[in-house]
């Protein structure tokens, strides 16, 4: 039973936290609170559920309780309480539910991408408010220090609470800049769940919560084409997530993937996304990275790569997004395309100190290395790329290559 | 919410207050800004200032007095004037802000207001 109740909150948390959390700080603009608010009612359903059940709808049960303590806190709180604002939690508190609940989600979105907002912070605390990842993790993802990336997080809290930054979608004019950061973290909540998928205990929710925000920004912009992008590249990565493990789960490299594995329904849907996004003749990173995805996908009816077509999209995109994990697997296309050798000297142009840490760069530097002929070199490069390996699965791909 | 603007301008412009070229643009410019102001119902306050060479400062240093002419900070763009706004939000300050004569030659900083200290 208790576990059984255990589970239940744990589910509501995992789908809701983000939902929770915008519909709590769209009132009184404080992050922080609404999340200490939450995890007060959390912890209520973990001590309540047991005994009395779990509630025909917890989200609504959650909702309210958290709604009831976040007013406490800000009554209790006194040098900020401004009377309107509990007034309205107290209304919010005892008003019939509405049947669903209304989605704040794109708001907070939008709110933590405000120029207001010091530029660094602004998908990190997407991730964390809205995706409900912690400040660990979005670290991991960051490159970044926890410590730093905490406090990082708590200092755009407070200024979104303090400076009085307006919960709603931006006005037109405002939209293009803030949309692209709305999107950059959407993707790298995409790219932490892509992660785990190789992990022991993957994070299968993240991904589709990811696809989701991107079908709400695109039904909300039906005009903005790099949003449409994000989606189509999304919906290309997750057709193919059935085949990046094999029967014993183990690694599949993407060129030895059984195409048959690929759904071909979120394929058909990823094309239709990419063919609209490209009407738009508004191109840009996410529908470069698409095309990349569909090149990949291609191979299901064509039985080849295309690889030209992607030495081609890969250039485009080191111009549009010149980002580490884009000039690395540019290297790995050239080097596959034009020789082992040409491959090799795209890495050797890469500065040092910002690779150093970066595992794609051991592993493509091991595999080319290994096609030149340079053995030793290789052998080495490998070591250094299954160090920084946490994944199992990966991990044990890598040392079977040993030698 | 009550936000404070904080106007400043670059040097030359506060001479334009005085040119009998630039006077009537300048005085002209922030005239229409304040009647919008007073139209939208949103002034709590605010003032223009005095030049920064009227400017006097002082500082208590090691129990001693210390007054000195100019203002505190040696900088391009001084403080011009200031307004106290209420409105709803960050942003609806900052598009007020944004339609100053000072955003377009200087900057505006804009700040929220503390809430009065509980009794």
């Amino acid at each position: 039973m208790t576990d059984s109740a255990r589970q239940a909150a744990e589910r509501v948390a995992r789908a809701s936290y983000g939902r929770l959390v915008a519909l709590l700080a769209a009132r009184t603009r404080d992050i922080a609170a609404a999340e200490d608010a939450l995890a007060e009612a959390f912890r209520r359903a973990l001590e309540r559920w047991p005994e009395a059940g779990v509630p025909e709808r917890p989200e609504a049960w959650l909702l309210t309780v958290a709604r009831r303590a976040h007013g406490a806190a800000r009554r209790h709180g006194a040098v900020q309480a401004d009377a309107r604002q509990t007034l309205l939690l107290v209304q919010d508190a005892v008003a019939p539910q509405a049947e669903a609940l209304p989605d704040a989600r794109l708001k907070l979105l939008f709110v933590c991408a405000h120029p207001a907002i010091e530029e660094a912070a602004r998908t990190p605390l997407m991730l964390q408010t809205v995706l409900g990842l912690d400040a660990a993790r979005i670290a991991a993802a960051f490159v970044t220090a926890p410590s730093a990336m905490a406090q990082r997080l708590v200092r755009a809290k407070t200024k979104i609470r303090d400076a009085g930054i307006r919960f709603e979608e931006p006005a037109p004019e405002a939209l293009p800049e803030r949309l692209s950061a709305v999107l950059a973290a959407i993707y790298a909540a995409y790219g932490t769940a892509w992660d785990s998928a190789l992990e022991t205990a993957p994070d299968t929710g993240l991904a589709e919560e990811a696809i989701f925000l991107a079908r709400l920004l695109v039904a909300l912009l039906p005009g903005a084409a790099e949003a449409r992008g994000l989606l189509a590249l999304m919906l290309y990565c997750q057709a193919r997530q059935p085949a990046r493990r094999g029967p014993d789960g183990g690694f599949v490299p993407l060129s030895e993937q059984d195409s048959r594995l690929w759904s071909r329904a979120l394929i058909i849907e990823a094309e239709g996304q990419l063919t609209t996004a490209a009407r738009a003749l508004s191109f840009g990173r996410f529908q470069t990275e698409a095309a990349i995805q569909s090149v990949h996908c291609q191979r299901a009816l064509t039985g080849r790569t295309n690889l030209a077509a992607l030495v081609t999209l890969y250039d485009l995109l080191a111009q549009q997004a010149p980002g580490i994990g884009v000039l690395v697997s540019r290297a790995a296309v050239h080097g596959e395309a034009a020789g082992a050798e040409r491959g090799l000297a795209l890495l050797d142009a890469l500065e040092p100190a910002r690779v150093a840490a970066y595992q794609p760069f051991w592993a493509v530097r091991a595999h080319l290395l290994r096609q030149a002929g340079r053995q030793a070199e290789a052998t080495a490069a490998l070591e250094r790329a299954i160090a920084l390996t946490q994944a199992p699965a990966l991990r044990a791909y890598l040392s079977a290559q040993r030698g | 919410m009550q936000f404070m603007l904080i106007m400043t301008e670059p040097g030359q412009v506060f001479a334009e207050r005085n040119l009998p070229d630039k006077a009537p643009a300048y005085w002209g410019a922030w005239n229409t800004y304040i009647g919008a102001l007073g139209q939208a119902g949103i002034i709590v306050s605010g003032n223009g200032l005095q030049p920064p060479d009227t400017a006097t400062t002082v500082r208590i240093r090691d129990g001693k007095r210390e007054v000195q002419d100019g203002p505190f900070a040696d900088t391009k763009e001084q403080l011009g004037g200031y307004f106290i706004l209420e409105v709803p939000d960050l942003d609806t300050a900052l598009d007020w802000a944004a339609q100053s004569p000072a955003a377009l030659v200087g900057a505006v900083e804009v700040r929220p207001v503390l809430p009065p200290m509980p009794k």
